[in-house]
């Protein structure tokens, strides 16, 4: 489509690639503060080995979680007009760019990759709660539009992982502008009969949630999770009253009939696995290890053009 | 009595003391005041078009909010014939937030939506202050499918602060009616054609203003958050809002510069709110002017149509 204007070629990601942390580094649980070293902690997918508390995720750590062998292809996001606006608030918009930039190591907001799920070959999305709150502007959308566009043209699912205080205010009047953007993209995964997965995690709020994040064809969310349009601090202010417990928490909304289902992080995989399969007309997965098929290398650098 | 804005104060001032003196020539038939009278009306009315002439974003919000500026019900009785509302979303109630139905615009069949914010306390309550809950979305959701199914023009009229921020209307999936009607929105085989007359707040404008056509009135406001949100979240202090209002570039101009919006409709200096004739007239040849635009197009044209608008929005910032 004519609004790609920077195609960047993929690159291979695989295990080898993560940024290592010492393992005898340790963190404490924000739950229940309980000490976890770092190798435990990556092991477990960043849950708390002991209160079961779903901490933040990278989209790149998740990835390698979720993809066979860690591998994954990324797909390349059309850049937008930098700070369309001029905005600037007590910071400049370009500033704070730079500076979650740095502290994540990532370009934007959100990560498209395509690779297999239990040999299930599948498109995803993961937004970086991060990287600014993970808000929805320009990038976000586009790279909502590529990864649909690249479901679409190798017929595969989407699974998008959500994250996000919501828009983002410094690109103003385009930040929201991405509802009905992104609605778009889930439109033309509809048009092409590909199922839409949305992932709901800690915390998805906003314009996010009240656009690509509630059209799904299934909803699952990790526990405890918070997803809402307007959050718990402006309720209450409005309504003049304490709200209660677990309200707005996944568990709450999963009673509410807002999503399907409420799932482990270490159980995402295989969740997501049989859904896709499900949905997509395959049989069922194999479990446990296999051979590497013929004319497949695991982790095999894509051929130069 | 004409409510003035905060920075309508030396205006009020000017015009108050020519009302005064115009009180006082009732009561003593040998005073002459006329011609002084006439100087502050002259005096009054540069003032007023050296206010307008040039709003900052603020004021313009301030303007956009006035409660005398004609609301959703006064464009549906000045503009429409044989008005019918529907209510309801079959589901759970009828959200008074947002108005709706058939009726005919320049003799021809078409289905209304709009948001209304009340003109006094208990209609203000009654519309709740024009932020709809899930229920208000999901009537529109189905008043489209009819325009759709029938074949009419949907036009819709944007004034709110934004969806409801409660407790019930979480409960009932706020995020997911929203996302409903912006879907609807985009697969209607009909032109959809939309006017922000006041305020376009956020996602709850969205919903409705998924547009083939967008206009806005001169001095109405279109934003992703109230300046005041915006100022309380990036510079912790909602005092800042002038600030913000100016950051956001929420205004027709701006909007219509970043190729947002299709149309800026003029409003007569002094605002809509002093002028609802005239701006209702304004508005009454915008929306036929974009449903003439589009009355060529096959339904599947317009579908196209509205989604290639938004999939290339945003493709040039404004200049430095
Ligand atoms: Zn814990």
């Amino acid at each position: 489509m004519n609004w790609i204007s920077n195609y960047v070629r993929p690159r291979i990601n695989s295990i080898f690639s993560r940024r290592e942390t010492p393992d005898n580094l340790w963190t404490k649980c924000t739950e229940c503060g309980t000490m976890l070293f770092h190798r435990e902690m990556r092991e477990n997918l960043n849950v708390c080995t002991n209160c079961g508390h779903h901490m933040g995720i990278t989209p790149r750590d998740r990835f390698i979680a979720l993809f066979d062998g860690g591998v994954f292809t990324e797909v390349a996001v059309p850049a937008p007009v930098t700070d369309p606006l001029q905005f600037r608030d007590q910071k400049k918009y370009p500033d704070r760019m730079k500076a979650a930039q740095k502290g994540t190591g990532e370009q934007e907001a959100m990560l498209v990759a395509a690779g297999d799920i239990g040999r299930t070959p599948i498109i995803a999305a993961a937004q970086d709660f991060t990287f600014m709150g993970g808000s929805m502007g320009m990038y976000v959308g586009n790279a909502i539009i590529a990864a649909a566009e690249e479901a679409v043209k190798q017929k595969r699912p989407l699974v998008l992982f959500s994250a996000a205080g919501g828009a983002r205010m410094q690109e103003g009047i385009l930040s929201l502008m991405q509802m009905p953007r992104t609605t778009v993209a889930v439109q033309m995964l509809k048009e092409a009969n590909l199922p839409y997965i949305v992932v709901l995690t800690h915390p998805t709020t906003g314009g996010v949630t009240a656009s690509y994040a509630m059209l799904g064809d299934v909803h699952i969310s990790e526990p405890n999770a918070l997803i809402c349009f307007a959050g718990p601090r402006v309720i209450e202010q409005t309504i003049r009253e304490k709200l209660p417990e677990g309200f707005q928490r996944a568990e709450y909304l999963l009673e509410h009939g807002m999503l399907d289902r409420v799932i482990k992080r270490t159980e995402m995989r295989e969740e997501l696995i049989t859904i896709t399969r499900l949905l997509m007309g395959l049989p069922p997965a194999i479990k446990g290890d296999l051979p590497a098929p013929e004319g497949e290398a695991t982790a095999e650098e894509p051929s130069a053009k | 009595m004409t409510q003035y804005l905060e920075f309508e104060k030396p205006l009020a001032e000017i015009e108050g003391k020519a009302e005064e003196l115009r009180a006082l020539a009732r009561e003593n038939k040998e005073m002459d005041v006329a011609g002084e009278a006439e100087a502050l009306d002259q005096k009054a009315e540069e003032l007023l078009v050296s206010l307008y002439a040039d709003l900052t974003p603020w004021r313009k919000c301030q303007v956009a909010r006035h409660p005398d500026r004609p609301h959703c019900r006064d464009y549906i009785d000045a503009l429409f014939t044989e008005y019918t509302p529907l209510a309801g979303d079959r589901n759970f109630a009828d959200d008074h937030a947002v108005m709706g139905g058939l009726a005919r615009f320049d003799d021809m069949p078409v289905v209304v939506i709009g948001h209304e914010k009340g003109n006094d306390t208990t209609s203000r309550i009654t519309h709740n202050f024009g932020m709809a809950r899930p229920e208000g979305y999901r009537k529109a959701v189905r008043l489209m499918d009819m325009a759709h199914r029938f074949g009419l023009p949907v036009i819709s009229l944007v004034d709110t602060p934004g969806a409801y921020p409660g407790k019930g209307a979480e409960e009932r999936g706020q995020s997911e009616a929203i996302a409903r009607a912006t879907q609807k929105c985009l697969e209607i085989g009909v032109p959809l054609v939309s006017v922000v007359i006041g305020e376009g707040g956020s996602g709850g404008a969205v919903a409705f203003a998924t547009a083939n056509r967008v206009a806005m009135l001169e001095h109405s406001i279109y934003s992703v958050i109230s300046p005041e949100g915006c100022a309380s979240i990036l510079w912790k202090d909602a005092e800042k809002m002038r600030e913000a209002a100016e950051a956001l570039r929420l205004t027709a101009q701006d909007l219509m510069s970043l190729g947002v919006i299709d149309r800026i409709i003029p409003e007569t200096t002094g605002g809509a709110h002093r002028h609802k004739e005239d701006t209702i007239n304004g508005v009454r040849s915008a929306i036929a002017g974009m449903l003439a635009d589009l009355s060529k197009k096959s339904p599947k044209e317009l579908i196209k149509d509205r989604r290639n608008k938004f999939l290339s929005m945003g493709s040039k910032g404004l200049a430095a």
